[in-house]
């Protein structure tokens, strides 16, 4: 299983009414490559990839091309686009079970209760959470609650993974090992990964090109 | 502890007291005479007598039918309409106008909408004089057509949908603002779900238990409704309550028993019918939790979420189209068959009815305010006393806030009254406020409850250090600050108050004339350019009202930007 097509952005221009946030943005990334974005707070990093996953809503105006090899992204509603992102809240769903969350997750394709309860178990032992999915996801410690998250995006098979600021809200001890849970991930799966970030661990880990958003690229 | 602190403990018990001693007073002064006891009338004999005249009485199982029926349908398809209003319309610009009609409908009684439903969707009313004599050839009103009062109670499940589709909305909205629903959509959309099918399988359930209890009084209503029912219902047989209150009205005192009788079995027939809701929830839970597990993305097929939305659309503009259709009859001289409006306009119908209408909407608005002033003290007793006493009340105490409201008015109302005839209070402006105190109070409290917990907790602190005393902090902080709310709160029940039918007759024995009892009496046959002029005066007090709580507060704080 393999994305195995690169994302390209193009020209993309994000404001809000009398202030250009983003002038002129173009990168691609490669399968199982991470491009970091940074920038302060305001600068409209998190706006870039909201716009890339199709949920940029007024005031902000924004235009550009989004493609996933020849697929163009930025043409088609929010849900049929194949992003997944994953936020600095975990957002489980409190109603669902770990196992409900993943199944909630995993694409619809795999068809049959046992077939996907399989799947599902499977994803949570290669995870290190082999047995919790009939748990509570409120019982699970901040760490485990985060992997869990990254499970259900990547069991939905999208085209590209979209980052904002995912490991802000864990402690030191656990950032380092769930950044690399994902970075892993994101490069076995070959998904071109986005990731939006202010901190520079962040961008250090994640190896790839960085991208600043700071100051000239913002001044219209 | 702080001094005093005693008697702040007491502000609860005695609300509490106050408000639901009459439906425990009630309840058991109709369960008496249901068994064949009421000194009064000189029945002393324990007997099953009153259930076998019930029993006996032909049509009972239709009137039992009917009532389940009409509740059920009603409470599901609001509920349903409701949802997939918020479903669809979400963040949609479109819905915009749309949504500015809520808040006139739930300021509009039960009873405006049900007179003003009745024209519109009459055999010679509005619908058919859009399209005739143009597309159905009907030069006259058809005859044969029943769409008012029809023997299945369409036309009163059509009633109840009209007024609990924009209140279901109000308690969405505010449930919603308690999740992060924006988030939960936006994950399932990117997780590949279609919007509609998103906000079902994951914000629905994480609101479903903040609309539990409205939804239980929407049922509980819709099963039990007299006014409503006595508009747009059938009457031969009626529905259960129709038929209690009837019996309770006839001057053959004897009717008195099977009619507590009556009554009794419409509170049974109610717990049952909440019982079966309840455990229908626990089945769709178990079927919802599947649902949301096998990963379709479409769960909601885009015309049925289309054709939801689309309902509830259809509903806003026709509550608010039998509104305005009332609001025309009064000022309309004359309004001949298949004209759309008036063919002559004219204030006559306002100026006849004055004198009389003056009196009624004084006797109106002076309960109102009174049983709402009351209500706002009361409440502001409780959750100044929550402060005080550094304690707030379990979720649970909500359940009691909700009893008159899940109760049904006819099984408590006509104990209610044996007990203030007994005080010789039955008929006195008095009596109704109380009553009218029991129904004001939950819609207050639950009103103002929650931004009077969520202010915050340092502003007393802060004046505290700086010295001033618990009720200087009452006084000159909390009040004024929460200044908006509480004249939401207040103005709501105002609302509640003028919409009061059963109460306002039972305990005010009849003799105590509002524009809501008034405008029942006159919808069984009335000029209708007088019911206009009745109905419109029912929502226009309680739009007024509204219209006062916004408006005063934002010119008290026109200089103060952060208290909009």
């Amino acid at each position: 299983m393999s994305a195995a097509d690169a994302l390209t952005l193009r020209e993309i221009r994000i404001a809000l009414p009398g202030r250009v946030l983003i002038a002129s943005l173009s990168l691609a990334v490669a399968p199982g490559a991470v491009v970091t974005v940074m920038g302060a707070s305001g600068c409209g990093k998190s706006s870039l990839l909201a716009y890339v996953g199709g949920f940029l809503a007024p005031p902000f105006v924004a235009g550009g091309e989004v493609r996933i090899g020849a697929l163009r992204l930025d043409e088609r509603p929010p849900h049929a686009r194949g992003a997944g992102i994953l936020f600095q809240d975990d957002l489980l769903f409190p109603h669902l079970s770990v196992a409900g969350n993943l199944m909630f997750g995993l694409t619809a394709a795999l068809r049959g209760r046992a077939p996907r309860r399989l799947a599902v178990e499977q994803a949570l032992a290669e995870a290190g959470l082999g047995g919790f999915g009939e748990r509570d996801p409120a019982s699970l410690s901040g760490g485990q609650r985060a992997r869990v998250a990254l499970l259900r995006t990547l069991l939905s098979r999208p085209r590209v993974l979209l980052l904002d600021e995912p490991f802000g809200k864990l402690d030191v001890a656990l950032r380092e090992d769930f950044r690399r849970f994902v970075f892993d991930h994101a490069r076995s799966l070959g998904l071109p990964t986005l990731l939006v970030t202010h901190d520079a661990a962040d961008a250090r880990a994640a190896g790839g090109p960085v991208v600043h958003l700071d100051a000239p690229a913002g001044a219209a | 502890m702080a001094p005093g602190s005693r008697a702040w403990a007491a502000a609860p018990a005695a609300t509490l007291a106050v408000f639901l001693l009459p439906v425990v007073a009630g309840t058991v002064g109709t369960l008496l005479p249901a068994l064949n006891h009421l000194p009064a009338l000189g029945a002393l004999g324990w007997s099953l007598d009153p259930w076998r005249t019930l029993a006996a009485q032909p049509g009972l199982a239709r009137s039992v039918q009917l009532s389940l029926q009409i509740g059920l349908l009603a409470t599901a398809l609001s509920l349903a309409i409701a949802t997939s209003w918020v479903a669809w319309a979400g963040e949609r610009r479109a819905s915009r106008w749309l949504a500015g009609l809520v808040a006139p409908l739930i300021a509009t009684p039960h009873v405006a909408l049900a007179i003003g439903l009745a024209f519109v969707i009459a055999p010679s009313g509005w619908l058919v004089r859009a399209v005739s004599p143009a597309l159905t050839g009907w030069s006259r009103p058809p005859t044969d057509l029943v769409t008012v009062r029809d023997p299945w109670g369409a036309a009163m499940v059509l009633g109840l949908i009209l007024k609990e589709v924009p209140y279901l909305l109000l308690m969405l909205g505010s449930a919603l603002h308690q999740v992060p629903h924006r988030a939960l959509l936006r994950s399932g959309v990117a997780l590949g779900y279609r919007p509609a099918t998103a906000w079902f399988k994951l914000v629905y359930p994480s609101v479903h238990a903040q609309l539990r209890l409205p939804v239980y009084a929407v049922l509980a209503f819709s099963m039990s409704s007299v006014d409503v029912g006595l508009i747009l219902a059938p009457g031969n047989p009626p529905p259960l309550a129709v038929l209690a209150a009837r019996w309770f009205a006839d001057y053959d005192l004897q009717r008195y028993f099977p009619a507590a009788a009556a009554a009794v079995l419409q509170g049974l027939l109610v717990l049952g019918a909440l019982v079966a809701w309840r455990l229908g929830e626990a089945v769709a839970a178990v079927l919802g939790r599947r649902w949301c597990e096998r990963g379709r993305r479409a769960g909601v097929p885009v015309p049925a979420s289309r054709a939801g939305a689309g309902l509830g659309a259809a509903c806003l503009v026709l509550g608010t189209s039998a509104w305005t259709a009332m609001a025309l009859w009064s000022v309309a001289r004359t309004w001949r068959y298949a004209q759309v409006l008036p063919d002559a306009w004219g204030l006559a119908t306002w100026a006849e009815q004055g004198p009389r209408v003056a009196a009624t909407v004084a006797t109106t608005a002076s309960l109102a305010l009174a049983s709402a002033t009351l209500a706002l003290a009361l409440c502001i007793a409780c959750l100044e006393a929550e402060v005080r006493r550094r304690h707030v009340p379990s979720a649970r105490v909500l359940w009691l806030l909700y009893v008159p409201l899940l109760v049904p008015q006819i099984a408590f109302l006509y104990g209610f009254q044996v007990v203030l005839v007994r005080l010789g209070w039955d008929g006195h402006w008095g009596a109704v406020t109380w009553a009218h105190l029991v129904f004001v109070l939950p819609y207050v409290f639950l009103s103002m409850a929650d931004p009077w917990r969520a202010l915050d907790p340092r502003y007393a602190r802060t004046a505290a250090a700086l010295g001033v005393t618990p009720w200087g902090v009452l006084w000159r902080l909390r009040l004024p600050m929460l200044l908006k709310p509480l004249a939401v709160a207040f103005a709501t029940g105002c609302a509640v108050s003028v919409g009061l039918y059963l109460p306002t007759l039972f305990a005010g024995a009849g003799r105590v004339a509002t524009l809501t009892t008034e405008a029942v009496t006159l919808a069984s046959g009335a000029d209708r350019r007088i019911m206009g002029v009745y109905t419109f005066l029912q929502s226009a007090l309680p739009l007024a009202a509204y219209a006062l709580a916004l408006a005063l507060p934002a010119l008290r704080w026109r200089h103060r930007r952060d208290m909009a």
